[in-house]
């Protein structure tokens, strides 16, 4: 319903906004020439049209059109898909998706591997003339059990009845598949399908659950489905059956035993060479198992059978309909597949979830009680504010008070003293009142980017200042940081997780020090990049050093300051998403990880989305923040 | 003694490929308080490394320089500097600019604001309080940075090329301003110009100097600054005396610039 309308107002979107910037262009007097900047300005109708299209085409690749229009088409094409999947072997053996039938090939490919073999014998020095005269002979004989399979007069009658029964059969299943009535299913067996599928669910993510793997209902809904799935059911039957048919007459037979014989009685001698020349009896048994196996028959005598196959698929197509026209239009870039025991998306509807999906699954991910993994994306949990007086007051407090600790008396228990209330208290284990504190996965993303941004801005700043200012400290700290910065953030993570930890520890020290280097760098060139004219004149107006570094400097390189903290946000962001990947239990990082071990494709593309929005958030944020703070820059 | 007193001051700068430029050579003057003295001279002739000696920001290699007595040895606000280009603190506002001095020595704002609302209405910019300084024409920051200097009480202004980046309107204004203020506040100046007219106009005494060594070519005592407090600056200009001593500066500098010229060659 949601994708209906949807695609109803885009397309009315567009075909309104096209006819306007149409409209607009007749109708200005004034156009200005081409090459005028003028010329771009403007167009949010032809925004919309783009952001349209793109909706438009998401949409259509991810099949979300056809689900929301034709809702049972999956699973109809479900059935269909049985069909080929059971016809799948018989299709290979005749030319009929093929341009040479596999018989065809096999015969081919086997002579042209006896004649190598002889010719390899032939020329080879390291067998005795013995032994090749043995091998040569196999090679012969090996070459002809094939025409005993090809003979038309060889073929068994037994055999010639089987095909023609199995033909019939594909005969008359055509012509019940085009009964309206088939399969002839009663009211109960009727009542009883659909109420395993009603049980098994509708095309697309569930309502309930992110870890629903169904993807498309297997059980036919429809009548018309029913006909495939019944008409699968029996061409795998007689496909089974044909298969097992191999056309092993008598003659074919005896000669596969007379090499056999032969091989045997060679492997009884012993021969200086055996080694050399078993292995080429070995592959010659290869290729006569080959054979074996390969359903061989004279070239004329499949035909019927054949032709019943083309027929069906003739009939089949017929009987799919408007099926075809939807899968065709409605089912870009791929088509739905059944393969064994269900059926799956292949091609873009597989990796690109469909939007109303991605809807319901973000929706389930932001409440509370879902979540991911257990922990919801944004939320809050309320914790008691003594943990905050308990992570503020030290713990040595209560070690100073004189005194011991309790220890245990004769009734077997501790009682409390003022010094242990006192360590109760500095190390929060009491409570006072609740207060809402923001936790999940975006928030812990958030909050690591936060504190490695904020630290690196502390300590950053006024030693990039220093440093600027100072050619000791230029001196001292130019080597150790230019050593580690040029050193990609990423290439830290494996050394400072192991030994930080993968919880939030390790990543905001990496993150730190992925802003600490850019905050030194930034604030450094702020103050070198001051002009002395305006160190002069603070001077000549009776400031001191410590005043000129506070009013003069700082303001003047603040600038070039945020500018290195919106670097940093970037940089942060990336260097924290694949922290996140490498190791750790919360953030979007870990939900996009987790989340491509599982195939989930609409949680993946749901946590990209949410990386994007958020470093926008970010940047347009610190953008206000530097417009507001220095609306001097590039105008001093 | 309240005089600016230099006594043989000798600057040598090294250069980076071994090379020694003596940019002043045997400085000697003195400078009565109350004066107002233009250095007027070819470019590179020291004139900006002199006042940034007198000003504190540099030690000359040898001689010295004293104020009222006192040696100079590095900056201080008894002489307030006045720049080309402003140097206003574009992140203040036009007052906090102006109080800048004030604040750094943490004196009572009341006092400050009454004395920066003061300040601002002799340099003409009442009512601009509040503006940010880089929404301030050329000519208006520099009546900012007079402000910003005159307020803290100075002995001596120092004044490198003020009125450089100007137009010729503006210029003419803020050459009557700084001859206003000199009258009202008798505050001794040195100002350093690229532009012979102002220097004639604004200089009770004028040092022409030429380069290489840097030093005192000569010395001009003119009537011009103290006619130019009654008369119509334009008028001035067209006296005969004031344009005679124009041909004879010019023609005195550009003897030295085809001098060096020749020299380089």
């Amino acid at each position: 319903m949601f994708t209906r309308i949807l695609t109803f107002l885009i397309i009315v979107a567009i075909i309104g906004c096209v006819m306007y910037g149409r409209k607009i262009i007749k109708t200005e007097k004034v156009n200005a020439v081409f090459g005028n900047p003028e010329r771009a300005k403007g167009g949010t109708h032809w925004i919309i049209v783009g952001s349209s299209f793109i909706l438009l085409t998401w949409i259509y690749y991810s099949w979300d059109i056809a689900k929301s229009f034709y809702p049972q088409s999956a699973n109809e094409l479900c059935q269909v898909g049985k069909i080929n999947d059971s016809l799948l072997a018989l299709k290979y053996l005749f030319p009929i998706e093929e341009r040479e039938s596999k018989t065809a090939s096999i015969i081919k490919i086997e002579n042209k591997n006896l004649d190598k073999f002889a010719f390899e014998v032939k020329n080879s020095n390291k067998i005795s003339d013995q032994n090749k005269i043995f091998l040569l002979g196999l090679i012969e004989k090996t070459k002809k059990i094939i025409p005993l399979l090809t003979n038309e007069s060889l073929l068994d009658n037994q055999t010639k009845i089987k095909i023609s029964e199995l033909t019939s059969r594909i005969d008359q299943l055509s012509k019940e598949f085009q009964k309206n009535d088939y399969p002839y299913e009663t009211i109960d067996q009727k009542n009883k399908r659909l109420k395993e599928a009603q049980e098994e669910g509708e095309w697309g993510a569930s309502g309930s659950a992110i870890e629903n793997t169904v993807e498309i209902p297997n059980i036919p809904k429809t009548d018309k489905g029913l006909k495939f799935h019944t008409a699968a059911k029996d061409l795998q039957i007689i496909s089974d059956e044909f298969f097992k048919l191999n056309n092993h007459n008598f003659q074919y037979k005896s000669a596969v035993q007379v090499i056999n014989d032969e091989i045997k009685k060679f492997e009884n001698e012993i021969n200086t060479d055996q080694e050399i020349t078993s292995t080429f009896v070995k592959d010659i048994l290869q290729i006569i198992a080959r054979i074996d196996y390969a359903s061989i028959f004279p070239p004329n005598s499949l035909k019927d059978f054949e032709e019943s196959i083309i027929n069906f698929e003739k009939v089949q197509k017929n009987e799919q309909g408007s099926l075809i026209w939807i899968d065709i239009f409605l089912f870009p870039a791929g088509t739905i597949v059944s393969s064994g025991l269900s059926c799956s998306e292949q091609g873009t509807g597989r990796w690109l979830p469909k939007l109303s999906d991605t809807f319901y699954n973000f929706i389930l991910l932001l409440k509370p009680s879902v979540g991911y993994k257990g922990i919801p994306l944004l939320w809050y949990e309320m914790m008691d504010a003594s943990k905050i007086v308990g992570f503020i007051l030290p713990d040595w407090i209560a070690d100073i008070i004189p005194g011991k600790y309790p220890v245990y008396n004769e009734n077997g228990t501790v009682e409390p003293n003022f010094k242990s209330k006192t360590l109760a208290v500095v190390s929060g284990q009491f409570s006072l009142f609740k207060i809402p504190i923001p936790m999940g996965h975006i928030w812990d993303s958030f909050l690591r980017v936060f504190l490695g941004l904020v630290l690196g801005i502390i300590f950053g700043v006024p030693l990039g200042l220093f440093m600027g200012l100072n050619r000791f400290a230029k001196g001292f700290f130019d080597p150790l940081i230019e050593l580690y910065r040029p050193v990609p953030p990423l290439a830290w993570a494996p050394l400072i997780i192991s030994v930080l930890g993968i919880d939030n520890l390790g990543k905001i020290f990496l993150l730190f020090m992925v802003s600490f280097s850019i905050m030194i760098i930034s604030a450094r060139a702020g103050a070198s990049g001051t002009q002395l004219s305006k160190i002069h004149a603070s001077h000549s107006l009776g400031a001191s050093n410590w005043q000129i570094l506070r009013y003069v400097i700082f303001p003047n390189s603040l600038p070039e300051i945020l500018t290195g903290v919106r670097v940093s946000i970037g940089m942060c962001w990336g260097t924290l998403v694949a922290a996140e990947f490498l190791a750790g239990t919360t953030g979007i990082g870990f939900v996009e990880n987790v989340a491509k071990k599982y195939f989930q494709y609409e949680v993946i593309w749901i946590s990209i989305f949410l990386m994007g929005v958020l470093g926008l958030i970010f940047d347009v944020t610190l953008r206000k923040i530097i417009d507001k703070t220095i609306p001097w820059r590039g105008k001093g | 003694m309240s005089d600016l007193i230099s006594n043989d001051l000798n600057m040598i700068f090294k250069s980076p490929n071994g090379g020694v430029v003596h940019a002043l050579k045997d400085i000697k003057f003195t400078l009565k308080k109350g004066q107002l003295l233009t250095v007027l001279g070819p470019s590179g002739c020291g004139k900006t490394t002199l006042l940034n000696i007198i000003a504190g920001f540099i030690r000359p290699t040898s001689g010295q320089i004293t104020l009222n007595g006192n040696e100079i040895n590095g900056p201080g606000v008894e002489r307030g500097m006045v720049f080309q280009q402003g140097a206003l603190f574009e992140w203040l506002t036009v007052n906090e600019n102006v109080n800048f001095g004030l604040r750094m020595k943490k004196e009572d704002p009341v006092i400050t604001a009454q004395k920066v609302e003061e300040w601002l209405n002799i340099v003409g910019l009442q009512g601009f309080g509040s503006t940010p300084t880089y929404q301030l024409s050329g000519g208006m920051q520099q009546r900012v940075a007079l402000a910003r200097c005159l307020i803290n009480n100075p002995d001596l202004i120092l004044m490198d090329e003020p009125l450089g980046a100007l137009d010729a309107l503006t210029r003419e204004k803020m050459q009557h301003l700084i001859l206003k203020i000199w009258n009202e506040t008798g505050k001794t100046i040195i100002l350093i110009t690229h532009s012979v007219e102002e220097a004639l106009l604004l200089g009770e005494k004028l040092y022409v100097m030429a380069p290489r060594p840097g030093r005192i070519h000569k010395e001009y005592n003119l009537p011009f600054a103290s006619m130019g407090l009654k008369e119509d600056l334009r008028n001035i200009k067209n006296l005969k005396d004031f344009t005679s001593k124009r041909e004879e500066i010019l023609n005195m500098i550009w003897d030295m610039e085809e001098e060096i010229m020749g020299k380089d060659n």
